[in-house]
């Protein structure tokens, strides 16, 4: 009784260990029993005795070789096809800034301009495939920095009309237009691309329109779930932006990005779902259309065409470029070369280095077990 | 005898035992307030465990720095939520305050129990049962037997007839034997609670002190009015909490330290904690990694001001700051602009690393526990952790410091002849080679000799010894049968040759019966029982080196017997045949024998007197008492007759030359450090192959320095070494190094501390660096005659030499403590000597062969293992940051976070902890046996080499290298192109996403790489965790989390494993960062391959169970 009272070895040995907890559990163990039998061996299994059985892969010459080798051909492989697949992409790159006094939009390049239109023709001397897409291009924008990206409100994104009247502190300086709180708050939906593009094939002196197709630009998760508008009153969704302000850079409301279809208006318009998923680098594209109707759905047969502008989203301020691309895609998306070679050099990176690997050894003759 | 009473009562304690006061006018009462008996081992009680346990927290630099990390996030606008930080944070502390709160109530449960238990007190002469912990000082309890003393009691009186108790003490110091004590003489006879009530005395004893062997103090007893009878107490008087009583029925006894000032309490205070030479690279990564992260900081602060200066990037139309932010001043915005900057990159110092370090140490040290190899059957234990901080330390060892006896021999000892007055008797015992314990005769070598010496010697080694004799075989420890006839008896004593020399005597015809009533009985060969009245015992000491008796015999006369090392007896003999014997005793020694010279003489009762003066007067003093009993002991022991010698065996351990040689072979320096002296030590030395033939050996001994002066001989031996070496490094150069010989140093305990001695005419510190040069030339040095310190004294001046190597020492005995505590390593033998050594260790173990496999496999193990587990933690922290350095230049240094919050707080937490922490538990570059057979690989990790800082180098290389690849890798995928076939565009997020995706496969199967060991647990990690990242991934983006107020990873990560190109560059990508590594390894294996990688190449046979590659 008197011995159970004191748990000794536990008071004792405790302190001397820095891990108490397990010196009194073991130690207990430890204790030789009265009749001086072993109380306590250790298991004796391959895990306490450090042998479980084990795969021992070494890095030798004999798997080195013959691997960086078959890596290297691998590769190469890859890389062939890659920079053909991209070999084969078209793509028709056109800056419309309007810097230069010989470039058709100079003229509109002046912010004080309002509803400035111009045009760009080109000549198509080859079959352009479809499906052919339609991008808008930006240099040194900076949607990726932070506070522009933290500048916005998911909430009223979602159709959350409580974030109506108060939106998020992020979306500061936009959030209030003279008292009104604005809706879509924040910088990124503030700065919204407003220019728009018309295409035309030019037939015989007629400027044939091509059909653009704004379906499907945007991601579908954000066309379906993440972005959503504000339930309808009385069946207008105008009604629903009731008490708040538009943006203030927007020339029209939310609720009048698409009048002509319900279905792309408000938070579900995709430009504006383009728009607002950040760009990572500051120089970016953005998909604005897609040719995939009328005549024009295997793509863009030879002849000249005519590419008019609203030119609205000023860039020269802070030095960024606009651009208006036209490609194409194959299986691996848009035109890279970067993928390609890069699977080319460092295929044939791999060759070399094992052909080196292979004299170093044939030279230095270090003993293989296995070669 | 009361003058000398100290009345100061700062340093000694007055005790009324029984709480009576003593008689008015003895002495002012003032009464003095002691604790109660409560034992308090809980560091927190309830109320204050939160705020202390933070505090205690906090307190670790590490976990100081993520908290102001977190701190700096909630109060600035940062870039990442404080989530990120706060939760490892959280989660870090959490853990360890669960694991810390649940040790303190494990310990709160057993102080509780400890202070509930019932104790027994006399109280107006009737036996009254209390709690613990209510016991209070000058309480009378009564203690029954193999009840546990619940608190430090001085010893009234006993059961037994001469007040004597027996009591072990296995739970403070581990020594199972029986101890002694006494109780105080003129307290003994009291038998019954009322007698005992009837003592009216008080205590005067030192104030509590944590030395357990320590004590020094007085009872006054107040017979009646007359002056009190002072009587000294000593340690033998002491019974320690925490011990327990044995083969006494009862005893009573005066509690005079309670709670938390008892000794066991004192020593509740853990020792110093010694640091790993990986924690100190670590901690200086650690400052590399501090200073690389304010760098970052500052770089990126400095060009965000730069690349702003125009106001169109400043503040383009569709960015615009509020007025508030305008208004700011531009040294404030330039500070939060740097904090948030180190918030973005503050996990470059992996806040998992320390969780990580240490749950490796702790499971790994299992390992050492769990070994059977390790095991021993005879003492039925395994190895011991005492710590676990030192597991890698293991691995690093350069210098071994061991003990002699109980290390590198059995601590088994043999009687093997005795010398008397030159003639030599060995008991006629060993026949067909079989142990005879009944023969009774003897075998003299001789012609027979002089009855009147001989016998006195036989007396002498019969009389002078505190071997004491148990009646039956309950006990552990040392013990023989008696197989005398009647009942079994056993010689128990602490120390083992005593226990030989008795039993020797036994062979030799006589036989030492009991000690009774202060009567030592001996039968002589004539079976007649002789008995002497045993007086005093002036106790063995390692200063002194002998012990010596003093008996009357029943003819009446008084004789003091010594027995001791033959240099601390020779000097003090006037006659007796001291050249024959001193012949003998050197050869004995040669043949590695332990000698011991006996001596005694005759004393007057005059002279009886004296001596009896002499040592009561020390025995009393409260002040100085060691200093005055050596001086009465010195003044005592002189003028000795020499009777003879005796030569007993210690036979070496299994392996231990095996051993020694494996650890010469490792590289290891070995130091013997022994109080043997230098002959016997040499002959062990021999025997364990720690000189070999070709040793040739230098010595440094006093009989040199008598020649010669010291500085004399240490430039001659300084000189000879250094020719050597000079002449050996050309061999070497030259190729012919194979018979180049090694030197062995003998040094004895006093050249040795004129080596040491600060110096009179300033050459002293050269002496030290010259001694040092000699010694770092040697293979094996052998230091003898040392006193306990001077083996600590030793350590430490390796320790501080200037390559700073790794010691260890390792030793069996209390003697070895002081070394053991010095050593960056100290190992405990669980040997016979009690198990002070093993306590007071990092580690121990049942036996010195051990040490072969504790350094050569656990140490290497443990090394490889945690060295890589740091090197992979930077290494995979820079992949982690560097990418969201180098983004910051392309989001206007933003502080825009690359990776989502998600993947920033679990990288280090989830992503990649668990196959690290397998890897640095399980890890195994070579097989065991091989580790065990070539010694030598043990010098491919010596000087924490894979820990140098060219590897540190080579690693954050590695890191950024992989970390330019990732990012500029996803930067020209996403340069301008879609890579869907649907041509919708990838935002930021997927950016980020791509590239911590590379980052998890990159930085998991560079891991999976360095692993050379694969367990089924290994793959089950390692690609476990690779899953859980895509599952993870899969439902973190798979799912409109409600608590969130942002969507932005929604389907990013399904999107991108839709598109084929964003496979083709994880692939691409993850190849190229793995590439340099193995070409790099691949090149060097050829190239420079180390010992390690040649063995690695061939298995010397076909391992059971094990694939390769072939």
């Amino acid at each position: 009784m008197a011995a159970s009272c004191w748990p000794a070895s536990g008071f004792y040995r405790e302190k001397k260990r820095n891990c108490s907890a397990r010196t009194a559990i073991f130690d207990g163990g430890m204790m030789k029993n009265k009749e001086g039998e072993v109380a306590n061996r250790p298991d004796n299994t391959a895990f306490t005795q450090q042998r479980l059985p084990a795969w021992q892969p070494m890095l030798s010459a004999g798997i080195v070789i013959p691997g960086f080798l078959v890596i290297g051909l691998v590769f190469i492989g890859i890389g062939v096809a890659l920079f053909l697949g991209s070999q084969s992409i078209q793509v028709l790159e056109s800056d419309y800034t309007g810097l230069n006094s010989n470039t058709p939009c100079y003229e509109c390049s002046d912010a004080s301009k309002k509803n400035c239109t111009c045009s760009i023709e080109f000549t198509l001397t080859k079959q352009f495939d479809g499906p052919v897409f339609l991008y808008y291009g930006l240099s040194n924008f900076f949607q990726n920095h932070r506070k522009y990206g933290v500048s916005r409100d998911y909430y009223q994104l979602s159709g959350d009309t409580a974030y109506f009247k108060n939106p998020s502190d992020s979306c500061s300086p936009y959030i209030y237009d003279s008292g009104v709180p604005i809706v879509p708050c924040g910088a990124a939906a503030n700065s919204m691309f407003n220019d728009s593009f018309r295409l035309y094939q030019l037939v015989g002196g007629t400027k044939k329109p091509v059909p653009l197709d704004g379906k499907g630009i945007s991601w579908w998760t954000d066309y379906n779930i993440v972005f959503r508008n504000p339930p309808l009153v009385n069946g207008s969704l105008a009604a629903a932006f009731n008490g708040t302000a538009k943006p203030v850079n927007w020339a029209k409301p939310a609720y009048e990005l698409d009048t002509s279809d319900p279905s792309n208006n408000g938070f579900m318009n995709e430009d504006f779902l383009v728009w607002m998923r950040r760009a990572a680098l500051p120089d970016f594209r953005k998909l604005y259309r897609r040719i995939t109707q009328g005549d024009y759905a295997a793509g863009l047969p030879v002849g000249n065409y005519s590419l008019e502008i609203s030119y609205n989203y000023p860039v020269i301020g802070f030095g960024g470029r606009k651009k208006i691309v036209l490609s194409n895609v194959s299986w691996m998306g848009g035109k890279n070369m970067f993928l390609g070679v890069a699977y080319l050099v460092i295929g044939s990176l791999c060759i070399v280095m094992s052909l080196v690997m292979l004299i170093v050894y044939a030279k230095y003759k270090f003993p293989e077990g296995d070669s | 005898l009361l003058q000398i009473r100290m009345r100061t009562l700062d340093w000694n304690r007055t005790v009324y035992i029984g709480h009576k006061e003593p008689p008015p006018g003895a002495e002012a009462y003032i009464p003095q307030r002691f604790p109660d008996n409560r034992i308090v081992s809980s560091k927190y009680t309830f109320w204050n465990f939160v705020p202390k346990n933070l505090f205690e927290q906090f307190r670790r630099i590490a976990n100081f720095y993520f908290l102001i990390i977190f701190l700096v996030q909630l109060i600035i606008d940062t870039p990442t939520s404080p989530i990120t930080s706060g939760l490892p944070l959280f989660f870090v502390i959490t853990v360890t305050a669960i694991k810390q709160g649940y040790e303190d109530w494990l310990r709160h449960k057993a102080d509780n129990s400890i202070n509930q238990c019932p104790v027994h007190i006399i109280q107006h002469g009737k036996v009254v049962r209390k709690q613990s912990r209510k016991l209070r000082v000058g309480d009378v309890v009564r203690v029954k037997e193999d009840e546990t003393f619940p608190c430090d009691l001085i010893l009234l009186s006993s059961s037994r007839d001469d007040g004597t108790c027996f009591v072990t003490t296995a739970s403070l110091d581990g020594e199972s034997s029986h101890k002694t004590y006494y109780a105080v003489q003129d307290t003994k006879a009291f038998n019954t609670e009322e007698e005992v009530d009837t003592l009216h005395a008080t205590i005067e004893c030192e104030q509590p002190q944590p030395d357990l062997y320590k004590f020094v103090g007085r009872i006054n007893i107040y017979l009646d009015r007359d002056e009190p009878i002072a009587r000294p107490l000593g340690s033998e008087n002491l019974l320690l909490r925490g011990a327990t009583l044995k083969n006494t029925e009862c005893i009573y006894a005066v509690a005079i330290y309670t709670g938390m000032e008892t000794k066991m309490a004192l020593n509740y205070q853990s020792k110093s904690q010694k640091r790993s030479a990986v924690e100190k690279s670590m901690n200086a990564y650690l400052i590399v990694y501090l200073c690389i992260l304010i760098s970052k900081a500052l770089i990126n602060t400095v060009l965000k001001y730069v690349w702003q200066a125009d106001p169109n990037r400043d503040e383009p139309w569709y960015n615009e700051k509020t007025e508030t932010e305008r208004q700011r001043h531009i040294l404030i915005r330039a500070f939060t602009d740097f904090l948030a900057f180190m918030v973005l990159f503050n996990y470059i110092i992996p806040v998992s690393m320390y969780v990580t370090v240490e749950m490796q140490k702790f499971l790994g040290s299992y390992f050492i526990t769990w070994d059977d190899e390790m095991f021993d059957e005879e003492l039925g234990e395994g190895a011991l952790v005492n710590t676990s901080d030192l597991n890698e330390e293991l691995g690093q060892v350069e210098y071994v410091f061991t003990d002699k006896t109980g290390t590198l021999t059995e601590n088994n000892m043999e009687f093997i002849e005795c010398c008397v007055d030159g003639h030599v008797y060995v008991p006629h015992a060993i026949c067909n080679g079989q142990i005879m314990p009944g023969a009774a005769s003897m075998d003299m070598i001789d012609s027979s000799p002089g009855p009147g010496g001989r016998e006195l010697f036989f007396r002498a080694l019969c009389l002078c010894h505190t071997v004491q004799v148990k009646e039956e075989e309950t006990v552990d420890g040392i013990k023989r049968g008696i197989h005398q006839g009647k009942a079994t008896s056993v010689y128990i004593s602490s120390s083992p040759d005593e226990v030989a020399l008795v039993e020797g005597m036994k062979r030799l015809g006589f036989t030492y019966l009991r000690l009774k009533d202060s009567h030592m009985e001996i039968q002589n060969r004539d079976d007649e029982i002789e008995r002497f009245e045993l007086l005093e015992v002036l106790n063995f000491d390692s200063v002194r080196r002998r012990m010596s008796v003093i008996v009357k015999s029943s003819t009446g006369e008084y004789y003091l017997f010594c027995k001791g090392a033959d240099s601390a007896v020779f000097p003090r003999v006037i006659s007796g045949k001291v050249e024959q014997v001193r012949a003998r005793v050197e050869h004995n020694a040669v043949e590695g024998l332990r000698t011991l010279c006996v001596a005694y003489k005759k004393l007057s009762p005059a002279e009886y007197e004296e001596v009896c003066h002499q040592l009561s007067s020390a025995k009393l003093a409260l002040q100085d008492r060691e200093k005055k009993l050596a001086e009465a002991y010195d003044s005592i022991e002189r003028d000795f007759i020499l009777l003879g010698a005796t030569a007993v065996e210690d036979r070496l351990q299994d392996k231990a030359a095996d051993t020694i040689e494996s650890l010469h072979k490792a590289g290891m320096k070995v130091w013997v450090l022994t109080g043997d002296k230098m002959e016997t030590a040499a002959a062990t030395c021999y025997a364990s192959k720690l000189f070999r033939r070709n040793t040739q050996i230098l010595e440094l001994t006093t009989k040199r320095t008598e020649e010669q002066n010291l500085h004399d001989v240490l430039f001659d031996l300084s000189r000879t070494v250094l020719r050597q070496h000079g002449s050996m490094t050309r061999e070497t150069l030259s190729g012919l190094s194979n018979e180049y010989h090694d030197y062995g140093l003998i040094i004895d305990g006093a050249t040795l501390s004129a080596v040491l001695k600060p110096s009179q005419e300033g050459s002293g510190g050269n002496y030290k660096e010259i001694f040092l040069e000699i010694c770092r030339n040697c293979s094996a040095v052998l230091c003898c005659r040392m006193a306990p310190l001077q083996k600590a004294q030793i350590v430490k001046l390796i320790k501080a030499s200037k390559e700073h190597p790794i010691t260890l020492a390792i030793g069996d005995g209390a003697n070895d403590v002081s070394m053991i505590l010095e050593a960056h390593v100290g190992i405990g033998i669980m040997g016979k000597e009690g198990r002070q050594a093993a306590r007071n260790s990092d580690y121990a173990i049942p036996k010195f062969k051990h040490l072969k496999k504790m350094l050569l496999v656990h140490g290497h193990y443990y090394y490889i293992r945690i060295s890589e587990l740091v090197q992979y933690f930077f290494y995979k922290n820079v992949c982690f940051i560097f990418p969201q350095f180098l983004y910051q230049f392309f989001c206007g240094f933003s502080q825009q976070p690359l990776y989502d919050t998600a993947y920033l707080t679990l990288y280090n937490i989830s992503f990649t902890s668990l196959p690290i922490l397998l890897y640095s538990l399980m890890e195994q570059h070579i097989n065991m046996d091989i580790l065990k057979r070539d010694p030598s690989l043990y010098r491919d990790i010596a000087k924490n080499s894979l820990l140098r800082w060219p590897i540190f180098i080579y690693w954050t290389f590695l890191g950024v290298f992989d970390a330019v690849v990732f990012f500029f890798g996803a930067f020209f995928l996403f340069d301008n192109t879609t890579f869907t076939s649907n041509g919708q565009m990838f935002g930021n997020w997927t950016f980020g996403t791509l590239v911590f995706t590379v980052l998890v496969f990159t930085v998991t199967l560079k891991l999976a790489l360095d692993t050379h060991y694969w367990t089924w647990i290994n793959h089950f990690v390692i690609w476990g965790s690779l899953l859980f990242y895509i599952i993870f991934s899969l439902l973190w983006g798979g799912i409109i989390w409600p608590f969130l107020n942002y969507q932005r990873m929604y389907y990013v990560f399904m999107q991108m494993l839709s598109s084929g190109p964003a496979w083709l560059s994880i692939i691409l990508l993850v190849v190229v960062s793995l590439l340099p590594d193995v070409v790099k390894k691949v090149l060097c294996r050829a190239l420079w391959p180390t010992t390690t990688e040649r063995i690695q190449v061939s298995p010397p046979w076909p391992l059971p169970q094990a694939f390769s590659w072939a």
